[in-house]
């Protein structure tokens, strides 16, 4: 029963010590005491600590991490990971550095200056820093991908981007509705692997005569190419979107503006501030930069909101992101991308159908969490990439098979996997193979599973 | 509320009362008694009732709030009680039911207080019945279910709050489960180093096991009628310390086996440190004349001291008889108590240090009253609201004690009786002054006095509020 639910400590519990308890830091201190890891929280604030402390099983203290007293009496000696977090940049590399004398301890720290984030390497390496993460860059880089493809809701890369996990959300009337995700293979003749489906508040791992409604959200698995095909085929666009409209001037816009600019897409920013005009102006000379409220109905429709082919809501505020976004969709066709900081209304916010939504406080709690796998994976389990397909529910995990595995050689049809577990994809030298029947795992494969929540730890562990 | 999670965590708490009864059971089998029976009878009740409420009405939801973890607590202990008192009743050592359950509360709560006239003629299978509740009470019943049971999620730190003594509660390491299984650890290894050191002055397993229970729980039952004062000095040195050394903060132990001997010695160890040697020397000073010697005067001011502070309630002679100054101070140490986070009543040292520091700063600040004034204890800020719920905290003591001393006064008894009753009671100390001192027992109060008696040591135990809480209407509106 689940009041005697399990919770053991997993052997390879690691002691991590998160500085700052804003989003980033509860996401984490929440997916990793989830995790069975032994948890504690530093912030200046006593009122977070406490409201985080008391939520969850973990230890809280109050003072400014970066002090070596705090350090200390945070037990930085036993210490196995330090994650900064903080809203401050030099803050976050001050606790790293302090960290790193005091302790033996990796380290992590959050730095989203664009002026540090160029140096991120060098200071990865002179620092000592174990990873350096920039949640807006990677939020950046997450827009960037689903306007290249606005079908998408969502892209995620697997094996260094040959295999993309794509999601989307199926239309009234579309050409799949009524279809078995079997005839998918037999009539569309795709190379591409149904993983998911989202229906209402219920998530489904496709089994064969799963069929499609209106609405569904579907996840896929693909390489690049066969994933373009397929949306080809069942008549989605598959191009770029030619020009991007921005609402917010803030450190997303800057990443993205740049990324865009890159792939040639014409870009245009409305931010209200008109120092930070003038600076994103500078930078970026081929970008139209609008000095106005985005709040603001009449300078949205001026700048062509109407014909636009995307608009991106970035600015600081949620509720006004979500505003604008329902705007832009009554008023023109273009693919929407909404940001939003805060996770706790994400079933809400789900069924206002605003197309892609990124949350970036998430992202960055899910790099971490995927790096501290990679760190337990040289004690035994060899996790390589993990996704959340369905927050909770449903993970995608890469695993690379090492010789003397059970499921090496063996046709897929042969194996006795457990419930709910898709062979997604098996990358074998340069070449995408979307597992049937009658397919082999060999050694040296990098495989992607997608499962029900279980922890897997080794391939093996999908066999029954 | 989540009344389901309440109900089955109940039936847990019955569950582990029924393995807590298997101690005495074996004893009674050992001893070849005829209670036997009463035991078994016991355990099966137990059972049988933690089972039914277990499968029955599985919660939909295992989320506590902070109200769910003052109930639970509170109700728990209630439970724990009615369930505990069933051996002495049912085998009609204790004919009365209200006694038992008095009997049974005194020393879940490791109070002390005892209605028995001759605790001699009792079994030694219920003796050490009376004895072990004291150890299971003493660190909590709900800390002991964490520490066994993986309870999820993070939300039992509500029931640790409310279970544990001190005016605020912190773990020793992230996780509650391990923070409680370490709390365990310490106070088992503390509970048979005694045991070892007291069967090597000569007592017999039987006592030894008793007063091991009853110093490691400060309760305080004994199990001859003189309570310890037939014991050697040596034997009465090894408890007068031990008595000391649980009433200490377990925190500090934690700390200091990891060698953070400053942080170990916090104000609070040092303040409550002080406050015995003060003591031990004014009493001594005070009964040097009842004595031959003044080794024996400080021997027994000691005991005496460490007893009464800790909240233990043993005694090594009876000092109702001694100076009127001693008994005053003895009765002001009843109301300091122990340490925060030990296994000691009364109103907690660390709460006192808050309390005349927060008294300080509002004199600064009446005469500075601009003047921006924090109040602080070993370097660190103590928030407002925790100087806040002490000075509460002393409020509702006051009036929690005088209404009982009221109730109590209904049934004739004089004022030092009444007074001293209720003090013992509610600071969880066992023996008061005059009708009920050490020699004496809580038999000739009435029903009505003896219930109010049983909600102050409840109260007292659980530090008042998760008391007052479960009773307030407010807890039980939607």
């Amino acid at each position: 029963m689940n009041f005697l639910k399990a919770r053991k400590t997993p052997e390879d519990a690691l002691n991590i010590l998160i500085i700052g308890c804003g989003k980033i830091g509860q996401n984490l201190a929440d997916q990793l005491n989830e995790q069975g890891n032994n948890v504690k929280v530093i912030d200046l604030s006593p009122s977070k600590v406490k409201e985080l402390s008391s939520r969850l099983d973990i230890m809280g203290i109050v003072g400014n991490g970066a002090t070596h007293a705090i350090q200390q009496e945070a037990g930085i000696a036993e210490t196995d990971l330090l994650i900064a977090v903080t809203g401050s940049d030099e803050l976050n590399l001050l606790c790293c550095l302090v960290a790193k004398r005091a302790g033996h301890c990796q380290t992590i720290a959050r730095v989203k200056n664009p002026e540090y984030s160029i140096e991120a390497p060098y200071l990865q390496n002179e620092l000592g820093l174990a990873m350096v993460i920039n949640p807006e860059y990677t939020a950046a880089e997450e827009i960037a991908r689903v306007l290249r493809f606005p079908s998408a809701m969502k892209i995620d890369t697997f094996a260094g981007g040959r295999v993309e996990l794509v999601k989307f959300r199926l239309p009234e009337g579309s050409s799949l509705v009524g279809m078995s995700v079997r005839d998918v293979v037999s009539r569309l003749h795709c190379d591409v692997l149904i993983c998911t489906v989202e229906r209402e508040d219920d998530a489904y791992i496709a089994k064969g005569d799963f069929v499609f409604a209106e609405r569904d959200v579907i996840s896929l698995i693909a390489s690049p190419s066969n994933a373009a095909s397929f949306f080809a085929k069942i008549g989605y666009k598959t191009h770029s979107v030619g020009d991007v409209m921005i609402a917010g001037g803030g450190e997303i816009a800057h990443y993205l503006c740049a990324m865009l600019l890159r792939d040639g897409i014409a870009v245009k920013i409305i931010e209200k501030k008109p120092e930070v005009c003038e600076e994103l102006s500078s930078l970026f000379p081929k970008a139209s930069i609008i000095c106005g409220d985005a709040g603001d109905r009449e300078t949205l429709l001026e700048e062509g909101l109407e014909t636009a082919g995307a608009f991106v809501a970035l600015t600081n505020l949620d509720e006004e992101n979500i505003l604008l976004s329902l705007y832009a969709k009554s008023a023109g066709r273009g693919k929407l991308v909404t940001k939003i900081n805060r996770f706790d209304f994400e079933d809400v916010i789900r069924h206002l159908d605003l197309d892609s939504i990124i949350y970036p406080k998430n992202i960055a709690s899910d790099m971490i969490v995927r790096y501290i796998r990679a760190m337990k994976n040289i004690i035994g389990s060899n996790v390589e990439t993990l996704y959340n397909i369905i927050k909770g529910k449903v993970e995608a995990s890469e695993f690379i098979v090492r010789e003397g595995s059970p499921i090496v050689g063996v046709p897929l049809s042969q194996l006795r996997f457990k419930e709910n577990v898709l062979i997604a994809s098996i990358l074998r030298d340069n070449r995408v193979i979307i597992p049937r029947g009658h397919d082999t795992v060999e050694v040296g494969d990098h495989v992607v599973i997608v499962s029900e929540l279980m922890r897997l730890h080794d391939i093996a562990d999908v066999l029954r | 509320m989540n009344y389901r999670m309440i109900k089955t965590t109940l039936g847990w708490i019955l569950l582990f009362e029924a393995v807590f009864l298997l101690m005495p059971t074996v004893a009674a089998l050992a001893f070849r008694e005829d209670v036997l029976a009463a035991f078994l009878w016991s355990m099966l009740v137990c059972v049988a009732c933690g089972l039914l409420l277990i499968s029955t009405f599985k919660p939909h939801s295992t989320t506590l709030r902070a109200r769910d973890g003052f109930v639970i607590v509170s109700l728990s202990w209630i439970v724990m009680s009615l369930f505990g008192a069933l051996p002495f009743w049912v085998s009609q050592q204790i004919p009365q039911f209200i006694d038992a359950l008095f009997e049974t509360v005194s020393g879940f709560t490791t109070t002390g207080a005892s209605i028995l006239a001759s605790v001699e003629a009792m079994p030694r299978s219920m003796l050490l019945w009376r004895s072990f509740i004291h150890w299971v009470g003493g660190m909590g019943v709900l800390v002991f279910v964490m520490a066994i049971l993986p309870l999820s999620g993070g939300q039992n730190m509500h029931i640790m709050r409310a279970e544990s003594p001190g005016p605020t509660v912190s773990k020793l390491v992230p996780r509650v489960r391990t923070t409680a299984l370490l709390l365990y650890a310490i106070y088992f290894v503390l509970t048979l180093i005694e045991f070892i050191l007291l069967l090597t002055g000569g007592m017999t397993v039987f006592e030894a096991m008793n007063t091991a229970f009853s110093t490691a729980g400060t309760g305080g039952f004994g199990f001859y009628n003189d309570s310890m004062a037939s014991f050697s000095s040596y034997l009465q040195i090894v408890i007068g310390v031990f008595m000391l050394l649980f009433s200490l903060n377990f925190g500090s132990y934690f700390l200091a086996l990891r060698g953070k001997w400053r942080d170990a010695l916090n104000s609070e160890v040092r303040t409550f440190l002080l406050i015995v040697a003060g003591a031990v020397a004014l009493v001594a000073w005070n009964i040097r004349g009842l004595f031959d010697t003044v080794g024996e005067a400080i021997r027994h001011a000691f005991f005496t001291v460490s007893s009464i502070i800790s909240t233990t309630g043993f005694a090594s002679t009876d000092f109702d008889l001694w100076p009127t100054f001693s008994k005053t101070l003895l009765v002001l140490l009843m109301f300091i108590g122990a340490c925060a986070g030990s296994t000691g009543g009364g109103i907690k040292v660390s709460r006192l240090v808050i309390l005349f520091k927060g008294i300080g700063r509002e004199m600064r600040t009446a005469i500075h009253p601009k003047q921006v004034k924090k109040v602080t204890v070993d370097g660190r800020d103590v928030e407002r609201e925790v100087v806040g719920s002490v000075f509460v905290y002393m409020v509702c003591m006051v009036i929690v004690f005088s209404l009982s001393v009221l109730i109590v006064s209904l049934d004739g008894h004089d004022f030092t009786t009444n007074f001293t009753a209720v003090s013992a009671t509610v600071n969880n100390i066992g023996p008061g002054l005059s009708g009920v001192g050490p020699t004496q027992n809580f038999s000739s109060f009435s029903v009505l006095s003896k219930l109010v008696l049983i909600f102050d040591m409840l109260a007292g135990r659980l530090e008042l509020f998760p008391m007052l809480i479960l009773f307030s209407p407010t807890t039980w509106k939607k």
